[in-house]
């Protein structure tokens, strides 16, 4: 589904006008081809999060407050399905394994189906749980019956993606994915997006303070500041404009820098931002050798 | 779930903000004893304790409006015991021939409804001038004595004030958890009641266990402070009496004088 954001407002001061009323999100534009892996990068308070929640109208759109269109629901027409919606924009949260509640790991990844599909049968149900809890790579049978607060953390927040993928969405969103996991588990679990993005869900919009991982991953990004994006393109343009990811408090990823250092040294290498492109170029150009 | 507001401080820099909590709390319980004694049916007597309450309330720089809104909080109190008092009460005469409303009814009616929001609105002036901590301040200084008998008070008042820390805290991560449910299809506008407390099970349970694990996590920190509590701690705030207070005290005290005087001027009888 494409994802079409025109002049979007919000303010957490309600309705009310006030003179001095700050917006969290201040005429945002923003569109999101299907298919992308999409970054929204800025500092923390920049909107990034309230845009987000707007895409499946976990904060609602107000009336004049711009235009939202995710496929074809229109989210300014007020009588749009929105439990529809939300099984087909699947959300994680920052720390998603603190909204699991349920006896076993199978009943809580089941939530999100049997509150969008009640009239799917206790087989389905338990046939697409069991596809979800596999897809984000754990052993069903053995995790099925556990509860999920016995599982380190690694594995709590891929039950809790398995939850949200469980309903099938043709959206991603995640609000700081890797937050709080260790490099190898970090490296694990984008790798885990990759592939769900190859084969699973058309279209990962990802929120990260990390450039390393918008880098990495993401095919497009867009740049957040004070509630507006300042910088909207490929990964590639977005880390080339270095004024204005400094200007937003934002740094570079590490390939960049590797690329300037040997700018300095009048080696000058073309490739895009993934760490793998980098290798290849400089390979490539030394022929292997150092 | 942001604009749910936990009491209701409403900060200025006013004499009656400055008073001791401690004694805020003593001279609210005078007030209630106040409107307490006011005998059936001697209306002065409320007329007295809202003159109190406007004085206060000037003094306090309040905006009044706030004032008469923690009404609202208990209005269906309010005009159900009404609603019994005039059904029920059958003394005095008939409103009419052959009625079923009794002037009696009527006027202690009055007399309930006058009750009820006087008390209210001399405790909500309380809360509206004192913070959360001040008050918590406030009772672990009253409740000293019972120290006598063992009674931990000052671990009593840490737990109050921790709970009243936390509870925008909670509030957050209530939000943070019914949007992660409901970006799974929860729905808590469900009309069915019983549908709407059980969709609060998956909002309850994590909010819970996360609640144990920040308790777990403030308990290290404390102890990582050295923190232990009772013998010779010094406090940051100490609670000092002023004139202020001597002032306040004295003017309730007036207050208490002059309802009970104002019982035996003019009263209605039934």
């Amino acid at each position: 589904m494409r994802i079409e954001v025109k002049d979007l407002r919000f303010s957490y001061g309600g309705t009310k006008k006030r003179k001095t009323e700050k917006y969290a999100l201040d005429g945002v534009s923003l569109t999101i081809e299907e298919g992308e892996f999409f970054g929204i990068i800025g500092q923390t308070g920049s909107g990034k999060s309230t845009f987000v929640q707007h895409l499946n109208g976990l904060i609602p759109l107000k009336e004049g407050m711009g235009e939202i269109k995710v496929g074809n629901y229109d989210l300014s027409d007020k009588r749009v399905n929105l439990k529809e919606l939300r099984s087909k924009v699947g959300m994680v949260f920052q720390y998603p394994e603190y909204q699991l509640f349920a006896e076993t790991v199978e009943e809580d990844v089941a939530f999100g189906v049997k509150n969008f599909f009640p009239e799917k049968s206790a087989e389905e149900i338990k046939d697409v749980v069991k596809t979800a809890i596999e897809l984000v790579g754990l052993d069903y049978p053995a995790l099925k019956d556990k509860s999920p607060f016995e599982l380190s953390g690694g594995q709590k927040r891929r039950v809790a993606i398995a939850g949200v993928i469980a309903s099938r969405p043709e959206v991603l969103v995640l609000d700081e994915p890797a937050a709080g996991l260790d490099p190898q588990g970090k490296k694990d679990f984008l790798e885990l997006l990759e592939r769900l993005h190859k084969d699973f869900v058309r279209t990962v919009v990802i929120v990260s303070h990390d450039m390393d991982l918008v880098a990495e991953y993401c095919d497009g990004a867009a740049v957040f500041k004070d509630g507006k994006i300042i910088k909207r393109g490929t990964t590639e343009e977005v880390f080339a404009d270095r004024e204005c990811i400094f200007k937003s408090g934002l740094d570079l990823p590490v390939v960049e820098y590797l690329k300037e250092k040997l700018a300095e040294k009048g080696e000058k290498i073309a490739c895009g931002t993934k760490i793998s492109e980098f290798l290849d170029a400089v390979t490539q150009r030394w022929g292997g050798k150092t | 779930m942001r604009d749910v507001s936990f009491g209701q401080y409403y900060p200025s820099f006013s004499a009656v903000h400055k008073l001791n909590p401690a004694i805020k709390i003593l001279l609210s319980i005078a007030y209630i004893v106040a409107v307490f004694l006011v005998q059936p049916f001697y209306f002065l007597g409320f007329l007295a304790c809202f003159t109190y309450i406007v004085l206060v309330t000037a003094v306090a720089k309040l905006p009044f409006f706030r004032v008469i809104k923690s009404i609202r909080a208990i209005l269906f109190f309010v005009v159900l015991s009404a609603v019994i008092q005039v059904f029920v009460n059958k003394t005095g005469s008939p409103l009419w021939e052959g009625g079923f409303i009794y002037t009696g009814g009527l006027i202690s009616a009055a007399y309930i409804v006058l009750r009820i929001s006087m008390i209210v609105l001399g405790a909500s002036l309380l809360t509206l001038t004192t913070s959360p901590v001040e008050l918590a301040d406030g009772i672990e200084f009253l409740l000293y004595p019972l120290k006598l008998i063992k009674f931990p008070v000052h671990e009593f008042a840490l737990i109050m004030s921790i709970a009243l820390r936390f509870i925008p805290t909670l509030l957050d991560e209530t939000d943070r958890i019914i949007k992660a449910q409901k970006a799974r299809g929860a729905d808590f506008e469900s009309k069915n009641l019983f549908k709407r407390a059980k969709a609060m099970i998956p909002v309850l349970i994590p909010l819970l266990i996360s609640s144990f694990r920040r308790a777990d996590e403030l308990a290290d920190a404390m102890d990582s402070r050295c923190y232990s509590g009772s013998k010779n701690r010094t406090k940051y705030k100490k609670l000092t009496f002023g004139w202020g207070d001597l002032i306040a005290a004295l003017f309730t005290a007036g207050l208490i004088v002059g309802v009970v005087f104002l019982n035996g001027v003019y009263g209605v009888t039934v």
